[in-house]
């Protein structure tokens, strides 16, 4: 098929809607894709990119709206059936058979049989072949297992590729890959191009975007926000369409800081985390935070934002720096030792990291508590109650009773008996990410409030987000990440979105002027 | 053999990885042939062709049972209930002996067989957890056998000399006959699992089963017959016996083979975990098991509770060395 001269795309997707219980994943999202293009799919987590993958791929199917194949509306009630049209999916995590040899993998689910037998000879044959026309070195006789993330990943997307497919999906394929292999990668993908394959590229690395691909679909909170070529847009409008901005109202800057009274920025800092480094995810954070003060991380998913707090807890090992709590170290790096020093952590994804909806909300605020209500392994439920019932008034979280299950309360509701459940430590610091995902707007209100209320406490807070205005009107002083790296610090009335954005953006720029020198 | 100063530079290394090979894919092999040796050495009723003999014999039943556990557990999955299957197959094949000799064969497999499918379907469809499905069967089927045979009270025994009787009894090469089925059954079981694609399927849902659906596996249907491999096997297994005995078994047979079959299997250096592993190490797991035990007895004359440390002992053994050296390969 020559290069995108086709009168229906390949796939499209019409007015897309998906729901998990009661939230919208994904509400009327529209998506074409055209032979020999590829199509990037960015926006922050949340933004509703895999669910939209997923209704492709088979493995959801949409509550409204419908897939087209080639201007046919197909049903892919399995991922088996999505493959059977030609659409193959790389995805982030490849989980191949790891004992199983390259050529085994490559053929995996539809391996060349004589009389019932694996034709291993022609396996191996066009297995060699495959990986010399993607120019990867190796033998395909060996167990796969063996071989670095990297290789493993491309070995993904041959066995992608090596079937007559027409839509090639890759979601977020260069996160575990080296620069040299990301160079290989897009090669691939230009080659998938020529051979009018059209390729879905999901990434949150806007160089990779806007070399490897021909058009861009942002994404955010489930809906379509922009569709159009790369050429039509620059990078700093597509981070302000993703972090939730009009580019319009971007550069004049509408959004400022609130001029909150100015932190006393005493001796000692809380917390002082020095040259964080961890390969390939931080290099060389710094933070410090005072009593009192609000700290936002700004930079778009994947800059290390969670990675950070997540450091600062213990919860991701390092390659090198230091975290100290009140001018002393900590004495051992774990989670546990943190919270017994008094700094606790919000996780962001609440429904994984965090509540048990199974249990009441007394027993989920209490769980973190119970080191400090028990007494040689016995916990006082009288003392409990009472410190539980403490927080729900404190907090207003609507239920029905402390005996309420969490899982039947509301987005907000939860996040609150999250927030109480730190608090009944008694911490100094807080480590708050994305405390306000998936909440309405009142209860989120209602979490923002709280925050400025326990900064003015003297506590001391991080504060993540992938909404910018949030981080704009709730900190004190903003550290602007981009991929790992630290871009800048801003303090007081210098905090803007349009100057976090420039940042973000600029470095953008300079990263593929470098890479085009 | 390496020039002895290229191998001094990497000795290191190589011994590492020696080991770890030697443990992950041939260790079983390995303390076999050093096991055997010392047997040789130190007990010379051991080493007698009629002590080998019988040592074969008495491990080709739970070999064939190990054999079809090891699809399961390379599946990820787990078989509890071999062997309360094992007496259900005993039973039935000297009960169904009556009407004839493939009464007697065919019966008693396809009982098992469905039984297998019945507990896979549950485990696929439903997708419960193996351990419960199977406990359950474990059980249940353990509860049939002692309701067929009137509380245990009844020893069905096989008339006369049918010809699944000479199967059993046979010999071949002065070997007998069960010991040539259940090398047959792993020759099979290697080629099933090795050479066709439902092999290769069953390795990657073992591996991980999310990422094998959304290859495009069929993963229920890998899962499923997985289950009825194990019921097929153990149905071989018991009609052999049943046919060697002649019959007249308790209704308490083939207690706890559901351990032993595991142990197997995992001293074979197949992971419970799925997805890694491999059905000659199974052979030579239950070979080891079976060898260790004579070697208790004829040697060192240690009752069978000793029996039961020492392969206790082994079993613990074997799944740290596992550990240890998967970890060690993982941070490498």
């Amino acid at each position: 098929m020559a290069n995108g001269v086709s009168a229906t795309p390949t796939l499209s997707v019409r007015q897309a809607t998906k729901q998990f219980g009661g939230s919208l994943a994904l509400c009327d999202v529209d998506l074409d894709l055209w032979p020999g293009e590829a199509h990037a799919l960015v926006g922050e987590n949340g933004a509703g990119k895999s669910t939209l993958i997923k209704l492709i791929t088979g493995v959801h199917q949409p509550d409204g709206g419908e897939v087209l194949h080639h201007g046919e509306v197909v049903h892919f009630p399995t991922p088996r059936d999505a493959q059977l049209h030609g659409i193959q999916t790389i995805y982030q995590e490849v989980h191949l058979a790891p004992q199983l040899s390259i050529a085994r993998n490559v053929f995996l689910g539809r391996e060349p049989t004589r009389f019932g037998s694996l034709d291993l000879k022609r396996m191996n044959r066009e297995a060699a072949a495959l990986l010399g026309r993607y120019g990867i070195v190796a033998d395909v006789r060996r167990p796969l297992g063996g071989l670095s993330l990297g290789v493993q990943q491309m070995i993904a997307v041959v066995r992608a590729v090596s079937t007559d497919a027409s839509v090639v999906i890759m979601d977020e394929p260069t996160s575990s890959l080296e620069p040299r292999e990301v160079d290989k990668l897009l090669e691939v993908v230009g080659l998938l191009k020529q051979q009018g394959v059209a390729v879905v590229y999901v990434s949150h690395k806007l160089e990779e975007v806007f070399r490897a691909c021909d058009k861009i679909t942002v994404l955010r909170d489930g809906r379509l926000v922009w569709t159009g070529a790369v050429t039509d847009t620059t990078r700093r409008q597509l981070i302000s369409r993703m972090l939730g901005r009009d580019p319009g109202e971007l550069g004049n800057g509408k959004i400022t800081h609130l001029g909150r009274a100015p932190v006393e920025r005493g001796e000692v800092p809380v917390l002082a985390a020095q040259h964080l480094t961890r390969r390939f995810v931080l290099d060389d954070i710094s933070l410090l935070l005072h009593p009192g003060e609000v700290v936002g991380l700004a930079g778009l998913l994947g800059s290390g934002r969670s990675e950070t707090a997540k450091a600062i807890f213990g919860a991701l090992a390092l390659d090198s720096g230091t975290v100290e709590f009140c001018g002393k170290r900590f004495p051992r790096s774990t989670p546990a030792s943190r919270l017994h020093s008094g700094v606790a952590m919000l996780p962001e994804d609440r429904k994984v990291e965090g509540i048990i909806p199974e249990l009441s909300i007394r027993d989920n605020i209490g769980l973190a508590a119970l080191p400090m209500l028990s007494r040689r392994g016995f916990v006082s439920r009288r003392k409990q109650a009472e410190i539980v019932d403490t927080f729900i008034t404190r907090l207003h979280i609507k239920a029905t009773g402390p005996e309420q299950k969490v899982a039947e309360l509301s987005g907000g509701n939860q996040q609150k008996v999250l927030l109480a459940r730190m608090l009944c430590l008694s911490p100094k610091v807080l480590l708050l990410d994305e405390p306000t995902r998936g909440i309405d707007v009142g209860a989120k209100a209602e979490v923002q409030a709280l925050i400025a209320d326990l900064a003015a406490k003297g506590l001391g807070v991080v504060l993540i987000s992938s909404e910018l205005e949030e981080i704009v009107e709730g900190s004190d002083t903003v550290l602007v990440l981009r991929d790992g790296t630290a871009l800048g610090t801003l303090f007081g009335d210098e905090i803007d979105e349009s100057a976090i954005m420039t940042m973000i953006a600029g470095a953008a720029e300079h990263d593929t002027a470098e890479l085009i020198a | 053999m390496t020039a002895p100063a290229e191998f001094a530079g990497t000795r290191r290394t190589l011994s590492t990885r020696s080991v770890t090979s030697l443990v992950s894919r041939n260790g079983a092999f390995g303390v076999l042939v050093v096991v055997m040796v010392i047997g040789f050495l130190t007990v010379p009723s051991f080493g007698t062709a009629d002590n080998l003999r019988n040592t074969a014999l008495a491990a080709s039943f739970l070999a064939i049972i190990s054999a079809g556990m090891t699809f399961v557990i390379i599946s990820g999955g787990i078989d509890l209930s071999v062997g309360s299957l094992y007496a259900l197959a005993v039973i039935l094949s000297a009960d169904m002996s009556s009407h004839g000799s493939w009464a007697a064969i065919g019966v008693p497999i396809a009982a098992c067989a469905f039984a297998g499918l019945v507990q896979g379907l549950i485990i696929a469809r439903l997708r419960l957890p193996p351990f419960i499905v199977t406990l359950a069967g474990l059980t249940g089927i353990r509860g049939l056998v002692f309701y067929i045979t009137k509380e245990g009270n009844s020893h069905p025994s096989v008339p006369g000399k049918p010809f699944f009787e000479t199967v059993s009894r046979g010999s071949f090469l002065t070997i007998q006959n069960p010991v040539w089925i259940a090398l047959a059954v792993f020759a099979v079981g290697w080629y099933v699992l090795n050479r066709t694609a439902f092999g290769q399927a069953v390795q990657a849902v073992g591996g991980n089963d999310t990422s094998a659906a959304l290859m495009g596996l069929p993963v229920r249907r890998v899962k499923v017959i997985v289950y009825a491999i194990s019921g097929v096997a153990v149905g071989i297994s018991g009609v052999l016996s049943t046919g060697l005995s002649g019959g007249g078994q308790e209704a308490r047979v083939g207690n706890a083979y559901e351990l032993s079959a595991i142990a197997a299997v995992v001293i074979g250096g197949t992971l419970l975990s799925g997805g890694v592993g491999s059905i000659v190490g199974t052979l030579f797991g239950i070979t080891l098991l079976y060898v260790i035990q004579n070697l208790i007895v004829q040697g060192f004359n240690l009752n069978s509770y000793v029996q039961q440390v020492v392969s206790g002992v082994f079993l613990l053994v074997v799944v740290i060395l596992q550990a240890v050296f998967s970890r060690r390969s993982e941070t490498e």
